[in-house]
């Protein structure tokens, strides 16, 4: 199934150099239509005013952090279905398995490759 | 818990309530106290000759801006790499075939190594943290001694307020040894389909 890469992709991340890296790691896989927010309750402003296709966020973020943003976004009836892929240091079993209980697409651990990203974003959109 | 005052006015209470002949017992309590007394003292004028007010006045802002000035400086100089990938980036679209295609495997692999700084820096924070809690712990010991002069005692701790699973789970990086590597998360993953 073909990808529709003229989607809107949202990063969240409170290290703008990181979010400049995933900008253009993206743009390499040709997504070009790409939002940032620097934690979750920003994203979550976003998420609920536009209309995205998938969310790739950071898990250590203040005041809301990527697990939280996670739950919001199952939670809300016409956001719960959208592909959200968790890119973050905490790469501890429990965090994992949290993730995955509150409905992660996919989790990448930091530091990660190109590679790795493209591998996880195409799994979990051909999945949505 | 006493402070040294305490013990060493505790003490000195004792030894001036004693009188007469000692018994045996009496006598060796009353050496016991004596050296409970001048060990209280010696251990004073220890913590005082350590001048521990320097670790709070002096070292530990020192090594938290120095520690803010590498995540800065590193910062900068991963802006200004990424600047120049961004620059090639431009130049590999005026180029074609192979040429242009290890220049773009070069730039990713840039952009790749440059994610450094997100980890140092959240490493970085870490240490920080460490550095604040000996601060508040030296603070304590140094008021409960009498070393700080007339430092305000510790401030009771405030009830923890309720934090949300995302923030009780955050950890930040683990170290190499300890960290699961994306193989295992995969695996991991794939056990709950």
């Amino acid at each position: 199934m073909a990808i529709d890469k003229s989607m809107n992709v949202l990063i969240v991340d409170d290290y703008k150099t990181m979010l400049r890296i995933i900008r253009n790691l993206l743009k390499q896989l040709e997504f070009d239509n790409v939002e940032e927010a620097t934690d979750g309750a920003e994203a979550l402003a976003k998420l609920r005013a536009g209309n995205f296709g998938l969310v790739i966020s950071d898990w250590n973020m203040e005041p809301m952090t990527g697990l939280d943003l996670l739950k919001e976004v199952r939670a809300d009836s016409r956001l719960k279905h959208l592909p959200f892929i968790m890119v973050t240091a905490e790469s501890k079993t429990e965090n994992v398995i949290a993730a995955k209980q509150a409905g992660v697409s996919n989790y990448i651990v930091k530091p990660f490759n190109a590679e790795t990203l493209r591998e996880k974003i195409e799994k979990v959109l051909v999945h949505a | 818990m006493p402070d040294g005052d305490q013990i060493e006015r505790a003490v000195r209470q004792v030894l001036g309530s004693l009188s007469g002949d000692l018994t045996a017992t009496e006598a060796s309590l009353l050496a016991e106290l004596e050296a409970l007394g001048r060990e209280v003292a010696r251990a004073k004028s220890e913590i005082a000759a350590l001048r521990v007010e320097d670790i709070n006045e002096r070292h530990i802002p020192k090594a938290t801006d120095e520690l803010d000035a590498v995540v800065e400086h590193t910062a900068a100089a991963t802006n200004e790499i990424l600047d120049v990938c961004e620059g090639l980036e431009r130049l590999q679209a005026e180029l074609s075939g192979p040429q242009a295609e290890r220049l773009g495997e070069a730039v990713t692999r840039i952009y790749e190594a440059c994610s450094f700084q997100d980890i140092t820096g959240q490493r970085i924070t870490k240490v920080v943290s460490a550095l604040k809690i000996i601060e508040s712990r030296v603070a304590a010991v140094t008021a409960r001694f009498g070393g700080g002069g007339d430092a305000p005692p510790p401030e009771s701790e405030a009830p923890a307020e309720p934090v949300s699973e995302g923030r009780a789970l955050a950890n930040g990086p683990q170290l190499p040894g300890a960290a699961a590597s994306q193989e295992d998360i995969d695996r991991l993953l794939a056990s709950f389909d």
